[in-house]
C-alpha cells in the first residue's frame, strides 16, 4: 500500500510535468470539459435561480382559493342558486361565480377596452380584495340587476382621469354602469402577475348576463374558499366530491386547480428544464470526454519510446497504466475547476446583471459536486483505453520505436 | 550466474523461419566482464532481449542467478529486469522531461525503495560516474558521453547482478569512449558481472572473455 502511494505521488508528479510541459495543447485538450461544466454549472445554476424567485412569488401571492373550471355540465348546469347551497356545505366557506367577457369601456370621450368580470359579493372576501373607495356589488345588486360596477385603480384613472370617481357613469358597450367602488391595485396579486389586462372592472353577475351574450346563468368557472374551521386540501376534497356527486362521477367534467397545483406545475416544468439543459450539457462534456481520448493516444504514441525505456528498467503494466491513466483525469479535473471557477465569475456577473429583476443566481453546490464527479468518471472511462494501449506495449518494440 | 543452454529464438518472416538464436549455449561467471561480438543480423540483439529479459526465447534454458527465466508473466519480467539487470543502451534512452538524478532515482522508484535511501543512492551512483555536479540538469543539457554516464549512473543504483550494455559507446567519439569504457572496467574491477554487446572488435578485446556470434550461433574467441 506504502508502495502505491509512493508510485501514485511519482505518477501524479510525472502528470503534471507533461501537463505543464505543453500547456497550449492541454488547454485544448480541456476545453471541452472546461466548456461541458461551464454549460452543466451555470444553465442549471440559472434554471434553479429563476425557479426559486419564481416559485417564492408564486407562493408569496399565494391567497387561499379554489378554481374551478367546468367543461362538460351533462344536462346538469350549476347556477347561483347551486353555489349558495354549497355554501352551507361542510369544508366549504364561500363560492363566488365569475363571468368573464371583454368590453368597451367608455366615459365621456374616453374609452378603453377593459375586463368585466360578473360575480358576487363573496368574490370581494374570496379573493381578498381591497377597497379603495366605496363598496363592493351588493347581495342587492344581484337580485335587482343594479348596475353597478367596480373599478380598479388604474381603470379609474385611464378612464374617469381621478381616482375618486364615486357615482360617475361608464358606458360599458353601450350599457349604463354607476361607479360605487374603487379597489386598490394590488402589485403582488396574482392577477396583476398572471393577466395582461391591468384594467379591471366588476359587476354583478346577472348584469354580466344582460351584458354578454356568451355569458349564461349556466356558471362554467367558480372560485372557492375553505371554511373558517378548515384548510384548503379539505375544502378541495369536499367541492371535488360534490362535483363528482353532480357529473356523474365523471374527473374530467370539471378542473379544481389550487395555486398549490401552480406551484407543482412550476416545479416540475423547471425540472424537466434542468434536467433537459443538464443531459445537453452532460453530451458535451461526453464531447470533451473524447477530445481527451483523442489526446491521450497521440500522447501515448508519441512517447512510445518513453514507455520502453520504463518498462525496460522495471516498470510493470499496472505502473504504466496508472501513470497515463492519472494523467487524463488530472486533465479532466483541471479543466472541470477551471471550469467551474469560470460558471462562478460567470454566475457572479449576470447576478448583478439582473440585481434588479430580485432574481439570485447562487452556484448550485449539488450541480458542481455532480460536475466534479462526472469530470472524474470521464478521465478515467476515456483515458482507459489510452493507457491500456500504453501498458500493453511489448518493451522491446517500445523500446526501438522511431529508431 | 548466466546459464543458456541451447537457446532458440525464431521469427517468421512470410513463409520462412529465420533462427535469429540457433541452440547457442553461454555460461557467464559471477564477476565477468564478457563481450559478445558479431556483425549485424547475427542475433546479438535477440541475445541481448533475451539475457536481459526483455524477450523469451522459443526453446532452451534461461538461468539467471539460477533461477529459470520461463514462462513469467510480462509484470514477472518487469520485477526481474528492475531487481538484477542494469540496462545501458547505444542511444542512452534517458527519459527527456527528467532530470538526471530523477533518471537515475526512476527505477528505485518501481523497486520501492524509501525516499531517503533513494536520495542516498542516486547521490552515489552520480558520483560513481563523476556527474554529481550535474544532477539536476535534463539530458538534453548534458554531452553524449555525460548523457551516457547518467545511463550507467541509472543502471548501478538498483545494486543489480548483471550490467547490460548494448553498444554502449556506439553514438560516442574515440574520447568519450575511453571514458566510458573506464568506468565499465572500473565496475568490473569492484566485483560487477558486465555484458558488454558490441560490433567493435577494439571494445570487445578489452573484456576478459570475448564470445562471437554469427548466424545465431555464439564461438568462444581466444584473446
Amino acid at each position: 500500500m506504502k508502495h502505491f502511494f509512493k508510485m501514485f505521488s511519482q505518477s501524479f508528479k510525472m502528470a503534471i510535468k507533461s501537463i505543464a510541459g505543453n500547456k497550449f495543447r492541454a488547454f485544448l485538450t480541456m476545453l471541452g470539459i472546461i466548456i461541458g461544466v461551464m454549460a452543466l454549472v451555470i444553465l442549471v445554476s440559472l434554471v434553479n435561480g429563476a425557479t426559486g424567485t419564481v416559485t417564492d412569488t408564486i407562493s408569496s401571492l399565494a391567497t387561499d382559493l379554489i378554481e374551478v373550471t367546468i367543461s362538460d355540465d351533462k344536462g346538469n348546469p350549476i347556477t347561483l342558486d347551486t353555489l349558495d347551497e354549497w355554501m352551507s356545505e361542510d369544508g366549504i366557506g364561500l363560492l363566488a361565480p365569475i363571468g368573464e367577457t371583454s368590453v368597451t369601456a367608455k366615459y365621456d370621450s374616453t374609452s378603453t377596452t377593459a375586463e368585466v368580470y360578473g360575480t358576487t359579493p363573496a368574490y370581494e372576501t374570496i379573493n381578498e380584495l381591497s377597497l379603495l373607495l366605496g363598496r363592493f356589488i351588493k347581495s342587492s345588486d344581484v337580485d335587482n340587476h343594479t348596475n353597478v360596477c367596480v373599478i380598479n385603480e388604474a381603470t379609474a384613472e385611464a378612464l374617469v382621469g381621478y381616482t375618486d370617481c364615486l357615482g360617475e357613469e361608464l358606458s360599458l358597450d353601450g350599457m349604463k354602469f354607476t361607479i360605487v367602488g374603487v379597489l386598490e391595485d394590488d402589485d403582488t396579486s396574482l392577477t396583476s402577475v398572471v393577466s395582461s389586462s391591468s384594467y379591471t372592472i366588476y359587476i354583478s353577475y346577472t348584469s354580466l348576463l344582460r351584458l354578454s351574450s356568451t355569458v349564461s346563468s349556466e356558471i362554467t368557472s367558480f372560485t372557492v374558499s375553505a371554511a373558517e374551521d378548515s384548510d384548503m386540501a379539505t375544502a378541495e376534497t369536499a367541492i371535488t366530491a360534490l362535483l363528482m356527486e353532480r357529473f356523474e362521477e365523471d374527473e374530467d367534467a370539471f378542473e379544481v386547480s389550487t395555486q398549490d397545483v401552480m406551484e407543482d406545475t412550476m416545479t416540475s416544468i423547471t425540472s424537466v428544464l434542468a434536467l433537459l439543459l443538464g443531459g445537453i450539457a452532460a453530451i458535451s462534456l461526453i464531447v470533451g470526454g473524447i477530445g481527451i481520448m483523442n489526446i491521450m493516444l497521440v500522447t501515448v504514441t508519441e512517447r512510445t519510446r518513453e514507455i520502453g525505456i520504463r518498462k525496460a528498467i522495471g516498470a510493470g503494466r499496472g505502473v504504466i497504466l496508472q501513470q497515463f491513466l492519472l494523467e487524463s483525469v488530472v486533465l479532466c479535473m483541471l479543466g472541470c475547476a477551471i471550469g467551474v471557477f469560470l460558471s462562478w465569475a460567470i454566475l457572479q456577473v449576470v447576478s448583478i446583471v439582473v440585481s434588479s429583476m430580485s432574481m439570485t443566481f447562487e452556484m448550485n453546490v449539488p450541480v458542481v459536486l455532480i460536475a466534479v464527479a462526472f469530470c472524474f468518471v470521464i478521465g478515467i472511462v476515456f483515458g482507459l483505453y489510452p493507457a491500456n494501449k500504453a501498458a500493453k506495449m511489448a518493451p522491446i518494440d517500445a523500446l526501438h520505436y522511431g529508431g | 550466474m548466466i546459464d543458456l543452454i541451447d537457446i532458440s529464438r525464431v521469427y517468421q518472416i512470410g513463409a520462412e523461419k529465420v533462427y535469429a538464436l540457433n541452440k547457442a549455449s553461454l555460461h557467464i561467471d559471477q564477476g565477468e566482464f564478457v563481450s559478445i561480438i558479431g556483425p549485424s543480423g547475427s542475433g546479438k540483439s535477440t541475445l541481448m532481449n533475451i539475457i536481459g529479459c526483455l524477450d523469451m526465447a522459443d526453446s532452451g534454458t534461461y538461468l539467471l542467478d539460477d533461477t529459470p527465466i520461463e514462462d513469467y508473466t510480462e509484470n514477472e519480467l518487469a520485477a526481474i529486469r528492475n531487481q538484477k539487470i542494469g540496462f545501458v543502451f547505444q542511444s542512452f534512452n534517458l527519459i527527456n522531461k527528467l532530470t538526471a538524478e530523477e533518471n537515475v532515482e526512476l527505477p528505485l522508484i518501481y523497486q520501492g525503495v524509501g525516499k531517503a535511501e533513494r536520495r542516498q543512492r542516486v547521490q552515489e551512483a552520480l558520483e560513481r560516474v563523476d556527474l554529481a555536479q550535474r544532477a539536476k540538469h535534463l539530458p538534453n543539457e548534458l554531452s553524449g558521453g555525460q548523457q551516457q554516464r547518467v545511463a550507467i549512473a541509472r543502471a548501478i543504483a538498483t545494486r543489480p547482478s548483471l550490467i547490460l550494455g548494448d553498444e554502449p559507446t556506439g553514438n560516442l567519439d574515440s574520447k568519450t569512449t575511453g571514458e566510458i569504457m573506464k568506468i565499465f572496467h572500473e565496475l568490473h574491477q569492484q566485483g560487477n558481472t558486465i555484458v558488454l554487446i558490441t560490433h567493435d572488435d577494439d571494445i570487445a578485446r578489452q573484456a576478459s572473455r570475448v564470445v562471437h556470434i554469427l548466424d545465431g550461433k555464439l564461438s568462444e574467441v581466444k584473446i
